[in-house]
């Protein structure tokens, strides 16, 4: 991965933010890579969970906004499971989707599913999608 | 012996999509001696438990459910659904251990009587374990499971994060333990804490079903002739993945997905119709035929 760093693409207040709302240390993270080896999403990932946390390290908030990492994210915590620093990935990837659905935007429409398809999904499957993935 | 009572929280999915499994379960705990009691005015969970500091709304429907419980004087809630235990456990966990949250969600929530954590949330494997215990079931069973070959899958949400756990969060047993005393044979199974893709169904349905591929197809090597669970989003995800499956590969075998609480209603002697197998996917009524089990 290439990512070009300059003064003017590094984000403080981003990175206060994250911090505030996850609740974590982002600083612990050293890039073991323990979160993506076990990510059941990763193959579908443009970039890995351990890239996401050095990315959100630095501020760089343009290149996570244009990655679809935490948009596939499924919330089974296997990386808080089994990170050695302790550091809860689930909730910065839930602060990350935060802060893009606070600005009033979803990532999916309940009008874009089928009436086949919302008959058939089981009510956990409905609330929970629209609870990760709409404001 | 009079039956003991336990305060059940069934959720939404347990009334409609999981019958089966709410049925099954009722049916079987009455006959090992607890009457499963429905929690008058239960509301939804919330399915998910917040994962943002500054995000105490999402944590009020756990925590009235919470209340009703209290309300109910016995401190013990037992739950079916895996998101459901989930959620409401944390809910509780999180009302035990910050007081400022605590005072937060207790204020904000001004009609109800405060929760400080009175309840004991627990998921049905949980009191099968540790309240009736597996010597106690199996002096119960009649008919035994034999020759079915079962893979045990536990998904997310019985397992993570460790402090809600019912279980070794790497390598649990408690369902295989389950499993082996009704006379079942249970497979190696490496999958049983993967992912299924959860939620992401309403997203990207065509990942799930390359999860199940690796899910299903990794318990099909290992010789298993069905899958066991708890949670009703993973039978949703695993069986619907499989008629895609089907068409995609004509090697791919369809797999029956069942909960734990059906099998054990079956070896209990209870009623197969009360098992409601119409709801499963997969089919599994015509493998518990052809090991005698339904007729």
């Amino acid at each position: 991965m290439r990512v070009v760093i300059s003064p003017q693409k590094l984000h403080g207040d981003f990175v206060r933010k994250v911090v505030e709302v996850s609740g974590q240390n982002l600083n612990l993270c050293y890039q073991c890579g323990k979160c993506s080896a076990g990510c059941p999403m990763s193959f579908a990932m443009d970039l890995l969970p351990n890239q996401i946390m050095r990315l959100v390290q630095l501020g760089l908030e343009e290149d996570i906004a244009n990655s679809k990492t935490v948009w596939l994210c499924a919330s089974c915590l296997t990386c808080t499971a089994r990170c050695p620093k302790g550091v809860d990935l689930s909730r910065v990837m839930e602060t990350l989707r935060l802060l893009t659905l606070r600005k009033n935007k979803d990532y999916v429409e309940l009008s874009k599913l089928s009436p086949e398809t919302i008959a058939e999904l089981p009510q956990i499957a409905l609330v929970s999608g629209f609870r990760k993935l709409t404001s | 012996m009079k039956n003991m009572d336990l305060s059940y929280y069934p959720g939404c999915t347990l009334k409609t999509k999981a019958k089966n499994f709410e049925d099954s379960a009722i049916a079987s705990m009455a006959v090992l001696g607890v009457n499963l009691v429905e929690l008058p005015r239960w509301n939804c969970c919330g399915t998910v438990y917040s994962l943002a500091e500054d995000d105490l709304i999402h944590h009020v429907a756990a925590v009235r459910t919470l209340v009703r419980v209290k309300e109910r004087g016995n401190g013990r809630v037992a739950t079916l659904c895996s998101f459901c235990y989930n959620t409401l456990k944390r809910a509780d966990l999180l009302m035990r251990n910050d007081p400022e949250k605590r005072n937060t969600l207790n204020s904000f929530m001004d009609e109800e009587i405060d929760y400080n954590g009175e309840v004991e949330v627990l998921h049905l494997l949980q009191v099968l374990r540790d309240d009736l215990g597996w010597e106690a079931i199996s002096r119960k069973v009649k008919t035994p499971l034999t020759d079915l070959k079962v893979a045990p899958y536990y998904g997310c949400t019985l397992l993570r994060p460790q402090e809600a756990a019912i279980d070794v969060v790497e390598r649990p047993t408690v369902l295989q333990e389950l499993l082996q005393l009704l006379g079942a044979k249970v497979i190696d199974f490496p999958f049983s804490t993967e992912c299924c893709g959860s939620f992401q169904i309403i997203n990207r349905p065509d990942f799930i079903t390359e999860r199940s591929q690796a899910i299903l197809g990794l318990a099909q090597r290992q010789g298993a002739e069905a899958m066991v669970l708890s949670c009703p989003l993973c039978s949703f995800n695993l069986g619907r993945a499989q008629n895609e499956l089907i068409q995609r590969d004509s090697s791919f075998q369809s797999m029956p997905i069942i909960y734990f609480t059906q099998l054990l209603a079956l070896s209990l002697g209870i009623d197969p119709e009360i098992c409601g197998f119409d709801l499963n996917f997969g089919e599994p009524r015509s493998l518990l035929e052809s090991k005698g089990l339904i007729t």
